[in-house]
């Protein structure tokens, strides 16, 4: 039975649920010291005093500042690349351009498509095409503003719609297109069926369709893009970089560098803010790297904001006609969706968002009939990528538009619907086989219901004022990594010398989302030792054990489960070594408070210290290592891979909001936000992660949106690519839902994406009980609020 | 185009420096004097990363250009703890304040500027007094309830001047 609990400002509330234990609780631990009670995290102190070095806060001795020339036009043959006038200018140390590499990269194996600058032609407005390492960035600058180049205008594909023509093979974007299209700029196509779909929409009772359009959206994250590249005198590359997954950088790096990958390090500085934005290996990685190379001095690249929007990977323009059935009790029948995604310039993850948008509409509801046809097509535009909630965000809110529609339709309470429909706890999805393992997202709605009072103000509040609900799932770590190989998906390591200091490496990214503190919490709760004495080491590649990064909020599932069979070898050693001091067997002694104590006889007792030493005798330091590797899952078609997690996460959020009939603008009011991760390890963070993706997510809902014009994008900055200002932001209750996962680590799953999704339909569908609209374009800026109170009004007087 | 002699006072210590004339406060600080807690989050005053105190003053340093400041007194993050640690630092940190990190230097240095004017903020207050600075990661709530603790603490036990400037 999950536990609810917690609530924005209410911190009483976690100490009240404490000594709640999930099956996979390590035997023998009960101390619970550490696990579940909220912890800040571990470098917050080096974060408010401006002591955390991120990468543009960093000098090396003879370092050189680059700019990026950047293609000013979307899509054109470069005629002449002129770089003589600005190799010739003094302070000028290098200067690159796309002769320097024609070697392809890109996130995944089967999308290497993306160049360090353009070589023939340009792609996309923005593109990087030369670069300049100087001893000033205003020389570097200057020396940019000297490069000369003529374009030869090609035929530009701006709209997703063109992308689709058979076109001839010099108009196309990429040589590589989906097989099935060979002639146009499809990138993948993805066609799946399962169940009888056509039956389900002839015996259904209700079946809303409509069609959606969700504009792109960037990260917006606040640190800029910023690397140094250094390449040393030993002939090493060191690369300082914030990355999310440092792992496919260093595996891109030895590609496009063609150096083994031992030769080079990267080491993660302090993350900006990522939100899947900085989990690509990146052309300004590449770039600062041969600048190093040419310069063999140390080379600093920072981006500007506008750089850096144009530099994207942010969730894709979307457009998506959707229909579902249900039957007269409002059962789930069916699903059919067609859904075009604009992929922008590059391939990046898109091979996944184009699955993701239709497998990922499997869950939270039983779903029997499934069918989706699904085109990720590449255009002369920013190239879009994963961003937080990948490839689930724009079809949940069409689904979940969908199923409210039916409610109404049907005159069963939207909330009571979706309540009938949950997947249940150890179920597997009837075609896809995702396994859900454990569910609280019952519990979460109810608990949102009650703290909202759904039921007095459901259809009751006056006109303009209203409420509405969205659920959603999400997985907590895809189970098949990118690069196909039986290597562990995390791995973590652990060394304990005689000072008592516990040092951890790993290479999962803290990217403030806090990952380095949960991995101390397992093990200083494993070892039973004081947070403080845990030191996470997770920056550089060098001493970390590969772990596959920060996307797919995977961490907390994978390394979480990494550390603590990390943990669990180590405190076999400090058992065996207070079993030799006590004579009591090793099996039975707990862990908690600095002390390994015997069960049976509690004045039996080991201090930690003195137990670490006794089982260093003879062998100096205690060294452990720890993986995860996920369980075969899933069903034996092509493409059932993508979706597959070994947990999922589940959330219910209700919105209240106005909105304002005369100028359409709307004001979220408050929003309860349920989710359930499993097991809350730092109900600090996980209420953080809540609270963040309520806020991400209302910014898609409302105000964000990449505006263009001729394929350049209009707002590039943060003046007029509108985030949420505190002004905007309602108040948000974050309501911790723990349905102890049994694979989790001490129960967990994730909580950093999955938020997300809930709020933007909870929005549309809050919308709607206020004015009697239906919001099909996203976001629902008060111009296309206005236009559908508007359509309604005129409709009306007509009928 | 010669640099030009800036005189001023950074964290209570007296600096003097040859900047460009177009060089902001932000790249002075960051630069020039190595105190990289001040973030530029966009350069163009729509982040509020930037924020430090001139004369006392809440300010964007992407905005300001440094000559501007001649003889004027200027307080960053590094500044607020030079001696002990913050209340509102400390509050940033206990309370989930601050996630990625990259805003928190500016929230920190906006609040300390608002709490100076008004010690005794409604939520209302606290939210218009930061309603200039971004934060991608918390969704604001956990800020909120840093303000609200360390200006309840700051009521209580004031702080001894944290920074003279």
């Amino acid at each position: 039975m999950p536990i609810v609990q917690g609530s924005g400002s209410t911190r009483n509330e976690h100490q009240k649920n404490k000594g709640v234990w999930s099956d996979s609780g390590s035997p023998g631990v009960v101390a619970n010291s550490i696990i579940g009670k909220p912890a800040p995290l571990k470098d917050s102190l080096k974060k408010v005093t401006g002591e955390a070095v991120y990468a543009d806060d960093m000098k090396f001795p003879g370092m050189l500042f680059c700019r990026i020339l950047r293609a000013t036009v979307p899509h054109a043959r470069v005629k002449r690349l002129d770089i003589t006038k600005a190799q010739a200018m003094p302070g000028v140390r290098a200067v690159v351009t796309g002769r320097e590499s024609g070697v392809r990269f890109g996130v995944l194996p089967v999308s290497q498509d993306e160049l360090s600058m353009a070589q023939e032609k340009v792609i996309y407005t923005g593109e990087p095409l030369a670069a300049v390492a100087a001893d000033s960035e205003d020389i570097a600058q200057a020396a940019i503003w000297a490069i000369e180049v003529e374009y030869e205008a090609l035929t530009e594909f701006l709209r997703p719609q063109d992308s689709l023509k058979d076109v001839e093979p010099a108009q196309q974007i990429h040589d590589k297109v989906e097989k099935k299209h060979p002639k146009t700029n499809i990138h993948k196509a993805v066609d799946q069926e399962f169940g009888d779909v056509e039956g389900a929409f002839k015996q259904a009772a209700s079946t809303p369709n409509a069609s959606f359009k969700f504009d792109g959206i960037s990260h917006g994250f606040t640190e800029p893009h910023a690397v140094i590249a250094h390449w040393d005198a030993e002939d090493r590359i060191q690369l300082y970089t914030p990355q999310q997954v440092p792992h496919y950088t260093h595996r891109a790096l030895a590609k496009v560098l063609d150096l083994p990958m031992h030769q080079i390090q990267v080491i993660r500085t302090t993350v900006g803010g990522g939100f899947g934005g900085k989990s690509d290996p990146f052309q300004h990685e590449m770039i600062a790297c041969m600048l190093a190379r040419n310069t063999r001095r140390p080379v600093k690249v920072t981006m500007d904001r506008e750089e850096t929007l144009l530099t994207g990977r942010g969730r894709h323009p979307t457009e998506s006609k959707v229909a579902m059935a249900f039957d007269k009790d409002g059962k789930l029948l069916a699903l059919d969706s067609d859904v075009l995604i604009d992929g922008g310039a590059y391939g990046s993850f898109g091979v996944v968002s184009a699955y993701y948008n239709g497998v990922l509409s499997n869950g939270p509801y039983l779903l029997p009939a499934f069918r989706y046809h699904g085109k990720r097509v590449y255009s002369n535009r920013i190239p879009s990528g994963a961003m937080r909630g990948h490839g689930s965000v724009n079809p949940r809110y069409c689904t979940e538009t969908l199923v409210d529609m039916a409610a109404v339709e049907l005159g069963i309470d939207p909330c009571e619907l979706r309540l009938r429909n949950f997947l249940p706890p150890n179920s597997i999805t009837p075609h896809h086989k995702f396994r859900v393992t454990s569910t609280g997202i019952r519990e979460g709605l109810m608990e949102a219901m009650k703290r909202s009072e759904w039921s007095k103000k459901w259809g009751k509040l006056p006109y303009g004022h209203g409420i509405g609900v969205g659920c959603a799932w999400y997985i907590s770590g895809s189970a098949l990594p990118i690069h196909w190989n039986k290597l562990p998906q995390s791995t973590v390591h652990i060394k304990i010398d005689m000072d008592g200091g516990v040092t951890c490496h790993s290479l999962a990214a803290d990217i403030g989302q806090g990952s380095d503190t949960m991995i101390a919490q397992i093990v200083a709760e494993v070892i039973g030792c004081k947070l403080d004495r845990v030191h996470v080491k997770s920056t550089t590649t060098d001493t970390a054990p590969i772990d596959l990064g920060s996307y797919s909020s995977r961490v907390t599932f994978m390394a979480g489960n990494a550390a603590r069979e990390a943990a669990e070898v180590v405190r076999k050693d400090l058992a065996a070594a207070a079993s030799k001091l006590t004579g009591q067997p090793a099996q039975y002694f707990d862990f908690a408070g600095e002390e390994i104590v015997c069960r049976s006889k509690p004045s039996v007792r080991v201090g930690f210290m003195e137990a670490l030493h006794e089982a260093q005798a003879d062998r100096g330091a205690l060294i452990a290592s720890g993986s995860y590797q996920s369980p075969p899952l899933g069903g034996d078609f092509k493409g059932s891979n993508a979706g597959l997690s070994p947990s999922y996460s589940f959330s219910a959020f209700i919105c209240e909001l106005k909105v304002d009939p005369d100028t359409g603008f709307v004001q979220p009011i408050k929003v309860w936000a349920a989710h359930d991760c499993g097991k809350a390890l730092n109900p600090l963070s996980v209420e953080g992660q809540i609270e963040g993706s309520v806020h991400m997510g209302l910014g898609q809902a409302l105000t964000e949106q990449m505006r263009y014009r001729n394929g350049q994008m209009l707002n590039a900055n943060f003046l007029d690519y509108k985030i949420p200002t505190p002004f905007d932001t309602p108040e948000i209750e974050a309501i911790i839902v723990e349905s102890h996962d049994p694979e989790g680590p001490f129960g967990a799953k994730e909580c950093g994406e999955g938020a997300l999704a809930p709020v933007i339909p909870a929005v549309g569908n809050a919308i709607f009980d206020a004015v009697g609209v239906r919001m099909f374009e996203v976001p629902m800026t008060p111009d296309r609020v206005l236009r559908a109170i508007e359509a309604k009004a005129r409709k009306e007087r007509e009928a | 185009m010669s640099k030009h002699i800036l005189r001023f006072h950074v964290n209570d210590r007296a600096v003097e420096v040859a900047v460009e004339p177009w060089h902001t406060l932000a790249n002075v600080l960051r630069n020039d004097l190595n105190l990289t807690g001040t973030k530029i989050g966009c350069d163009m005053g729509t982040c509020g990363c930037c924020t430090v105190h001139v004369d006392g003053k809440a300010r964007l340093s992407c905005l300001t250009l440094a000559l501007e400041c001649q003889g004027a007194k200027i307080a960053t993050i590094e500044g607020l703890n030079e001696y002990e640690i913050h209340p509102l630092q400390r509050a940033f940190a206990e309370c989930g304040g601050s996630q990625c990190g990259y805003c928190t230097p500016g929230f920190i240095m906006q609040s300390c500027a608002m709490l100076k004017e008004n010690p005794d903020p409604t939520r209302d207050e606290i939210k218009a007094g930061l309603s200039g600075n971004l934060c991608r990661c918390t969704g604001f709530m956990k800020i909120y309830e840093a303000v609200e603790r360390a200006a309840t603490e700051m009521r209580e036990k004031p702080v001894s001047a944290p920074v003279k400037a």
